[in-house]
């Protein structure tokens, strides 16, 4: 049995947050997610003004892991030794589109390069290891529905194998007509175990919210 | 010049996403990257960008960049040296 626990997990979506089950927050009056990740970050106040310059599902991935790790103290962690293993069914589709649209007229060709950087999941990532300064192992699944397994098996094999002691991990998603974050910490210090069964069943309580 | 100058911070501040910022939070005469605004490598893209799409100047010379783009005054300056 690995001896990896989980200790608290975040959940974001309809125009809510959840830690650990518990609504923190909701703003029923915020129309789709750059206005909802906006009041969440005043909600938040992190005071760090590069959120505004990233694409709307890096904005939800960086607020997930600000909510998550709220407070934590990993002081005991070197920087090399806590990793982000995240998943999700749509890449960065949304902007990839964006991207699109400003190179689809060839006599309007004016590509942004602020849009054109975050065509990659995992530089949503990146945003969060750059905040929290984590140096250790980052992976991003794109699969069509959330692996508990995949995400669980991952984090075990590298924990099992020394690669790293702490972890986020989880899912952030953005389509056309819905977004979701579910993100959890794991390290030797939680209370829940971290396996495929349990990271199933905590996912699966948004139906109940 | 000073209208042009009040246009480019509206349209800098739009560009880059500068959401916190006020027209008036910008110096003309301050640096626009490290300490002055913080603007990073992928605003003076960004910048480039807007020159370009705004006023129709392309940077023929990449080294120019950062004369250009010290301040707001300079970048001023060179699209009105510039501009068809």
């Amino acid at each position: 049995m690995v001896d990896l626990k989980i200790s608290r997990y975040c959940h974001i979506m309809d125009n809510k947050v959840f830690v650990d089950g518990s609504l923190r927050f909701e703003d029923r009056d915020a129309i789709g997610l750059k206005q909802f990740t906006k009041s969440i970050y005043r909600f938040l106040a992190p005071s760090y003004n590069k959120f505004f310059k990233m694409d709307e599902i890096s904005r939800l991935g960086f607020l997930a892991a600000e909510v998550l790790l709220k407070d934590v103290d990993l002081t005991d962690y070197s920087s090399d030794e806590i990793s982000v293993i995240l998943s999700n069914s749509e890449s960065t589709l949304l902007t990839d589109q964006n991207h699109q649209d400003s190179i689809n007229d060839f006599d309007n060709f004016f590509p942004s390069p602020s849009v054109f950087v975050y065509t990659l999941p995992n530089i949503m990532i990146g945003e969060i290891s750059i905040r929290h300064k984590f140096q250790g192992e980052n992976t991003f699944f794109i699969v069509e529905n959330f692996s508990a397994d995949l995400i669980a098996n991952h984090i075990n094999n590298l924990f099992l194998t020394n690669k790293s002691k702490v972890f986020v991990g989880g899912l952030v998603n953005q389509s056309n007509d819905n977004y979701e974050a579910f993100v959890y910490l794991a390290s030797d210090k939680g209370h829940l175990q971290h396996n495929a069964l349990k990271i199933k069943s905590l996912y699966n309580n948004k139906i109940e919210y | 010049m000073e209208e042009l100058i009040e246009k480019l911070k509206v349209q800098i501040i739009e560009q880059l996403n500068l959401e916190d910022m006020e027209p008036d939070d910008i110096n003309p005469e301050e640096p626009l990257f490290g300490e002055g605004l913080g603007l990073d490598s992928i605003d003076a893209l960004e910048l480039i960008v807007l020159l370009e799409k705004e006023y129709g100047i392309k940077i023929q010379n990449p080294k120019d960049g950062q004369k250009i783009f010290f301040s707001l005054k300079t970048m001023a300056e060179f699209i009105q040296e510039n501009q068809k």
